[in-house]
């Protein structure tokens, strides 16, 4: 029976012991906290360094204009592991929660009832695709349709805008991928480009065995190969693995000619050695931290009554600049951004 | 083996294992209020409730699966295979009484077929249950893929449907009803008797007449159907059907039993404890997610109480039965 009670007393403890409110809430002075807006941002879950880049977008901008700000997320991207989280900031009264959705529908009620109770939601990275009448607005990465473009001239640039190149994608079946590649095709038509030549698109399956299975043939195949777009975060990041390997990057120890230049799309934390090494020279990604500082900009303005967004309409953002409204009231967060040497100390997700 | 005053120490030894989460269900009110001036507010605590509809009333079935000796790990896969069917009917343009009829008996029969490959295959019910949880979510995996079903809109919400005249969401009514005729069916009828007679001793049970086999079949037939009503539920709470419905819910559900009081090795437990047990760990997330604190603490708090909870029932017990010679029945 002693025991019951010892267990009980531990338990105690236990709870005692849990962290506080506020305990990772950003500092701010209590007293005022009644007047001050209150920005929540939901990532899809915690841990992922992609989600703390977005989150120092939302500290910086809440900073400029004054709110408060408080980042809670799941512990797994699980679709309705947002679900509780989502009640408890309507229960704590927030005036924005920013979210990137773990469920393109099964939010829908919840974030229903927010928006009944006068909370803006703005989606951020992750959207409710198909269901857009449940959220405000939503912040997306990039416009997505100049990466083909972005992408080629950035291996141009690298290669000379000469030789024969090949692209290393996803899977055959991945629609944005296939969107990319076309886009590429298009602009290599170009005549600027006239002297670039696709000589073959491989697929790794965002495997990186498969990938670099994939991409060690592309180099026995065509033994004169000057580039490689790989514009997905696994394909670049085992293209340049296997480009170090063997050392026939551009400047590598056994490089054929001028050696091959790899690119694509990739995040600054995966491909930092091989662009400090020299076997990549530059890659492409968005500014993801653009995207929480967008939301919480609007999401405070929309809150204030300031800004109704509409389609095509054009606002002005604090230090980013103008940003256009979408058809379906999408924020194109950044341009790509090219990471290379000079600039890839900067940033860290 | 049997062994003399089984009964009695049984008797007693319960009363205790409810306490344990009764008290705690205080303390988390206490610590809860302390944490968040936003927790005690019985309105918000009422309406999260109804997230904890689903797992309620898997864990009612869990519970009886686990006194009769066994474990079913499938629940929240049959879940989702009863989600997805039954929006699809609804889809289909079946009318709602008949697709709950449609919705408890699937999940009855999925129930059956674990029960029948444990009682007359003989096959341990975790691994049989193992093979039917990716079985059942694969089954719905395969007829929905990533997509989801919409639900007519007149069935979505019934999570914020309330008791009329009152602030009772219809959910948590419904699950104390359940909660209860489950409670009499173990504690007051035969079935119940022979839950428990199978779960301490089956081969005893077995020579003393009782149907083990069928006894077997009935549980997990009720958890299966339980898990069919949950189904409707999540359905109707999301708006949506997915296929990864309530994906890892059964380490939740049979958390909740096992904080409980019901001995994993069967024969002990009740009803009771098992929802005091669920209202505590609704109670700590709710507590915790409302003061903001972060994912990794919750998680790690409740693992710490279950694993405590454990070890202090399993001393008391060893304390309670000093100088006799212990044996667990185990299969």
């Amino acid at each position: 029976m002693k025991a019951h009670w010892i267990g009980l007393l531990a338990l105690a403890c236990v709870f005692g012991c849990a962290p506080k409110e506020e305990a990772n809430t950003s500092p701010g002075t209590p007293s005022d906290t009644g007047k001050k807006l209150s920005v929540v941002y939901i990532p899809k879950n915690t841990g992922n360094p992609y989600f703390n880049d977005v989150n120092r977008g939302f500290e910086e901008a809440c900073k400029e204009v004054g709110a408060d700000f408080t980042t809670v997320g799941p512990a797994s991207a699980e679709a309705t592991s947002q679900i509780p989280i989502i009640k408890e900031q309507i229960q704590r009264g927030v005036d924005v929660i920013a979210i990137s959705a773990n469920s393109k529908d099964a939010l829908n009620p919840v974030l229903d009832q927010a928006k009944a109770k006068g909370i803006v939601v703005i989606t951020v990275d992750s959207d409710l695709t198909d269901n857009e009448s449940h959220r405000d607005a939503c912040t997306i990465p990039t416009d997505f349709s100049k990466i083909g473009e972005g992408q080629v001239a950035l291996l141009g640039k690298l290669i000379g805008n000469e030789g024969e190149i090949a692209i290393l994608s996803a899977t055959t079946d991945a629609t944005n991928q296939n969107a990319w590649i076309e886009k590429m095709k298009e602009e290599l038509k170009k005549p600027e480009f006239s002297k670039m030549k696709l000589v073959e698109i491989v697929y790794g399956d965002d495997e990186p065995q498969k990938s670099t299975t994939e991409c060690e043939a592309l180099l026995t195949k065509h033994p004169n190969l000057r580039g490689i777009i790989s514009p997905t975060t696994v394909g670049v990041a085992a293209a340049a693995q296997v480009l170090e390997q063997r050392g026939v990057y551009a400047g590598g120890p056994k490089a054929v000619g001028k050696g091959v230049e790899l690119t694509g799309l990739g995040t600054p934390d995966q491909m930092r050695r091989f662009v400090e090494s020299g076997v990549v020279k530059a890659f492409q990604l968005w500014a993801p931290y653009n995207e929480g500082f967008l939301a919480a900009y609007i999401g405070t303005q929309m809150k204030q009554g300031k800004l109704k967004p509409a389609a095509g309409m054009e606002i002005d953002v604090p230090k980013l600049g103008k940003r256009t409204f979408t058809e379906k009231l999408e924020l194109v967060g950044s341009p790509l951004v090219t990471f290379d040497k000079k600039n890839i100390g900067e940033y860290h997700f | 083996m049997p062994r003399p005053g089984v009964r009695s120490r049984c008797g007693r030894l319960h009363k205790h294992r409810e306490l344990i989460p009764a008290v705690l269900v205080v303390v988390a009110f206490i610590v809860g209020s302390m944490q968040s001036r936003f927790f005690l507010d019985s309105r918000y605590l009422l309406d999260s409730s109804t997230l904890y509809a689903e797992a309620g009333l898997l864990a009612l079935g869990m519970t009886l699966v686990i006194i009769s000796g066994n474990i079913d790990l499938s629940v929240a896969s049959t879940l989702a295979l009863v989600a997805v069917v039954s929006a699809n009917l609804l889809d289909a343009g079946w009318g709602l009484p008949a697709v709950v009829v449609a919705a408890l008996a699937l999940g009855a029969l999925l129930g059956c077929i674990n029960g029948c490959l444990v009682a007359y295959a003989g096959i341990p019910s975790f691994m049989v249950t193992v093979g039917t949880l990716a079985l059942y979510r694969g089954v719905a995996q395969a007829m929905l893929g990533a997509e989801s079903v919409k639900m007519p809109s007149e069935l979505i919400g019934i999570d914020m449907k309330y008791v009329p005249g009152t602030v009772v969401p219809v959910s948590l009514a419904g699950l104390i009803v359940i909660a209860t005729v489950c409670g009499l069916v173990l504690n007051r009828s035969v079935l119940g008797h022979w839950v428990r007679a199978v779960g301490t001793n089956e081969k005893a049970s077995f020579y003393s007449g009782v149907p083990t086999a069928g006894v077997k079949v009935a549980v997990f037939a009720i958890a299966g159907m339980l898990a069919g009503l949950a189904a409707l539920h999540i359905d109707s709470r999301l708006g949506v059907a997915r296929f990864d419905h309530a994906r890892g819910l059964e380490v939740d559900v049979i958390t909740a039993v096992v904080l409980g009081g019901t001995s994993i090795f069967g024969g002990k437990g009740s009803v009771l404890g098992t929802m005091l047990a669920l209202l505590l760990i609704a109670l700590i997330r709710t507590g915790m997610g409302v003061a903001n604190v972060k994912a990794e603490y919750q998680l790690a708090v409740i693992g710490s109480l279950l694993v405590i909870t454990v070890v202090a029932t399993n001393l008391g017990e060893r304390l309670a039965s000093r100088g006799r010679v212990k044996m667990r029945t185990q299969k």
